[in-house]
């Protein structure tokens, strides 16, 4: 059965920007009056076939789409329970998903006229999509990122640098994405004329969490057309991990309507959910607040002083999440639950061994959800992981971890 | 009236902007900033800006945002700030203190709760930098039916559409910011912060005070020909960062501050009378 009309759940945001009481527009008044021609921008780019034509080119063309539906035929008979099967967008150009919301950016920032473009990175999977499509357009390009992730993900840091971006380190806090999102916003409320500020992931303030769902839901609208030609029906459940919340919400969202596919984030639970201030699972582990232009969960302390959890994964240490997100597990139709940094390395392993996918940190904690569920569920199931990035990125901080040398 | 009309009328009738002076509450700790916050009206403050330390003070220069940074280290919290300016009342019934700072910590502890302390306390306004208009529902209107103000900022992109939106609900003065850019910024023309605080004051009655790059006696000479109030900030944060010793308070923190304020307090006395 699918739901429609007043029932829903994917007809948000509101006119204010809102998802229930997520989301919105906090931010300061400079940025105010850019943000609702941002907004506009946006409406006619929506409404202009010529824009949706020019993604579809791009992402067949230049990303590659669409990105396989691949059956994992080792690991489900390992896991011994439903089929599991990958969304392989670590696939795309550049190796992960963030190239589609990029790609989908840079040509509303075109189409503003704005002449430089600034983001934040994490992982740095975002900065180099960003990067790479600034170098497509021929636009300058200057990429936020923590000291403490351009040390963990050198070489997307490389890879910023030869695709001839900036990369500007941020010190400030612990040095990780928070801290370069703050950044982001000073650099961008300074150079408001003339810079587009291209947010990497579901959240920030309106427009961007629907503008960003909006280019990523292309994952989900192809999975559930692949999985109907495979299987000829749709999967029992659906897992992504989630950090902002990109790639989850992106493949989510073509099934929200769909009460009979279970729904599945992965959030990052660091050490353990019950070690205080030692994981980065906003939603499992915090509560409602009002960041980086919107409200959602977030990691806080009783003062509302915000918190920065620990994960072994850079692209998911945010302590906030997207509003869809806060507004779907309130609204209890996603599954919202922590994954330690063990479990992930584990999964991580796996996929690698069993498939001979190297998948990235992120999607990693989404694989070890997958281990957890899919041996519940009989044969005849079948659960689908979004791998949303590629895992060359971390094979050096993996290696320390699992104390791999030159030698042995 | 309320202190802050009353404070700018009063700075008015003397011909000379009002000094609005911030400084961050519980920065480099509780007790020498209680001693800075008392000291500030005879310093030559007209308007005290107290700000709510914040961990991500998205708007804020360096200055700030380590001031802030020393707050919260130092243990401060939305309580102890408040009782910051309970403490003030007691001897200044006059001066007007404004709290600033960002929506989160006044989200966590409640706004009903926190417009009823801060009213308890004796705070006369509210200047909340990620609460735009847009966003009114949240605190402002809540804030003023409490009977306080709510002091929004102007910039230099809010344009001749977009004022009255801006200027609704704004009450106590308007706070323009001279620049696209964080708190500590260099002012890039001079002539052009004139000619807004004089296209403000055609769209409301209301005090314009200039803000965001004002550092010494001589911007204040400058800026305060033009609007009713100056608000300094980072070179007055400045102070007590180049007095600690190791992070701690020495001898010369409170007074390297008053004096900072004193000196613009005379740079903007002569600003009219100078002219």
């Amino acid at each position: 059965m699918t739901l429609s009309g007043i029932n829903s759940l994917r007809l948000g945001p509101d006119e204010h920007g809102r998802f229930g009481i997520y989301g919105g527009r906090f931010v300061a008044e400079t940025l105010m009056p850019l943000i609702l021609d941002l907004e506009k921008a946006y409406r006619d780019a929506k409404a202009d076939p010529a824009f949706a034509d020019e993604i579809k080119h791009l992402a067949t063309h230049y990303t590659g789409r669409p990105s396989p539906l691949y059956f994992a035929e080792r690991t489900s008979a390992h896991l011994g329970g439903a089929k599991v099967w990958l969304k392989r967008e670590e696939l795309n150009h550049t190796g992960s998903h963030k190239i589609n919301n990029c790609l989908g950016q840079i040509l509303l920032a075109r189409r503003m006229g704005k002449t430089r473009i600034i983001a934040e990175t994490g992982a740095g999977q975002h900065g180099v999509a960003t990067a790479t499509v600034c170098a497509k357009f021929d636009l300058p390009c200057v990429i936020f990122m923590g000291a403490t992730d351009v040390e963990r993900q050198w070489p997307n840091v490389l890879r910023m640098k030869m695709l001839g971006a900036e990369v500007r380190p941020v010190t400030a806090g612990a040095g990780t994405l928070k801290d370069a999102m703050n950044e982001a916003l000073r650099d961008w409320v300074t150079n408001v004329d003339t810079t587009y500020y291209l947010i990497g992931t579901a959240a920030g303030p309106h427009p961007y969490p629907e503008m960003v769902r909006d280019f990523q839901s292309v994952i989900g609208a192809e999975l559930k057309d692949q999985f109907l030609q495979a299987e000829g029906k749709l999967p029992d459940a659906v897992v992504a991990c989630v950090g902002g919340g990109s790639n989850a919400i992106g493949t989510f969202h073509a099934f929200l309507d769909e009460p009979g596919v279970a729904l599945y984030g992965a959030e990052a639970g660091g050490h353990g959910i019950d070690v205080d201030n030692g994981h980065a699972a906003s939603m499992t582990g915090g509560r409602p607040g009002v960041l980086h232009g919107n409200r959602t969960y977030l990691l806080q302390d009783e003062d509302g002083q915000i918190l920065e959890g620990p994960s072994i994964s850079a692209g998911l240490d945010y302590p906030g999440v997207g509003p869809e997100h806060a507004f779907l597990h309130d609204a209890k139709r996603v599954t919202y639950a922590p994954i330690t940094d063990k479990e992930a390395l584990e999964a991580f392993q796996l996929l690698a061994r069993m498939e001979g996918i190297i998948p990235a940190l992120e999607s990693a904690h989404g694989l070890a959800q997958v281990m957890k569920l899919a041996p519940t569920m009989g044969k005849d199931q079948s659960v689908v992981l979004c791998l949303s990035g590629r895992g060359d990125k971390d094979v050096e901080s993996v290696g320390k971890h699992l104390g791999m040398d030159m030698i042995s | 009236m309320s202190r802050i009309t009353a404070r700018f009328a009063a700075c008015t009738a003397e011909n000379r902007p009002a000094l609005v002076t911030y400084v961050m509450a519980g920065d480099p700790d509780l007790e020498t900033a209680q001693a800075i916050l008392d000291g500030l009206p005879a310093a030559g403050a007209d308007v005290i800006e107290l700000g709510m330390p914040f961990s991500d003070p998205m708007a804020d220069g360096v200055a700030i945002q380590v001031a802030g940074h020393r707050a919260l280290k130092s243990g401060q919290t939305m309580r102890r700030t408040l009782a910051m300016v309970e403490n003030f009342r007691k001897k200044d019934a006059e001066t007007p203190i404004v709290l600033m700072g960002y929506y989160n910590p006044i989200y966590i502890f409640g706004v009903a709760d926190f417009i009823a302390a801060a009213k308890a306390a004796g705070v006369d306004g509210l200047i909340v930098v990620d609460l735009p208009a847009e966003e009114d529902e949240e605190l402002c209107i809540p804030a003023l039916e409490a009977g306080l103000n709510f002091i929004r900022l102007a910039t230099p992109t809010t344009d001749e559409r977009r004022l009255p939106a801006v200027l609704r609900n704004t009450s106590g003065f308007v706070y323009y910011v001279t620049m696209t850019g964080i708190t500590g910024a260099a002012i890039k023309s001079r002539a052009a912060v004139g000619e807004a605080v004089r296209r403000i004051k055609h769209h409301t009655d209301l005090p314009v005070a200039v803000g965001f790059g004002i550092k010494t006696a001589e911007d204040a000479q400058v800026f305060g020909r033009d609007a009713d109030g100056l608000a300094v900030g980072t070179v007055i944060v400045n102070a007590v960062a180049e007095t600690l010793n190791d992070g701690k308070p020495t001898e010369r923190t409170v007074t390297a501050v008053h004096d900072v304020v004193a000196s613009l307090a005379a740079g903007a006395r002569r600003a009219r009378s100078a002219a």
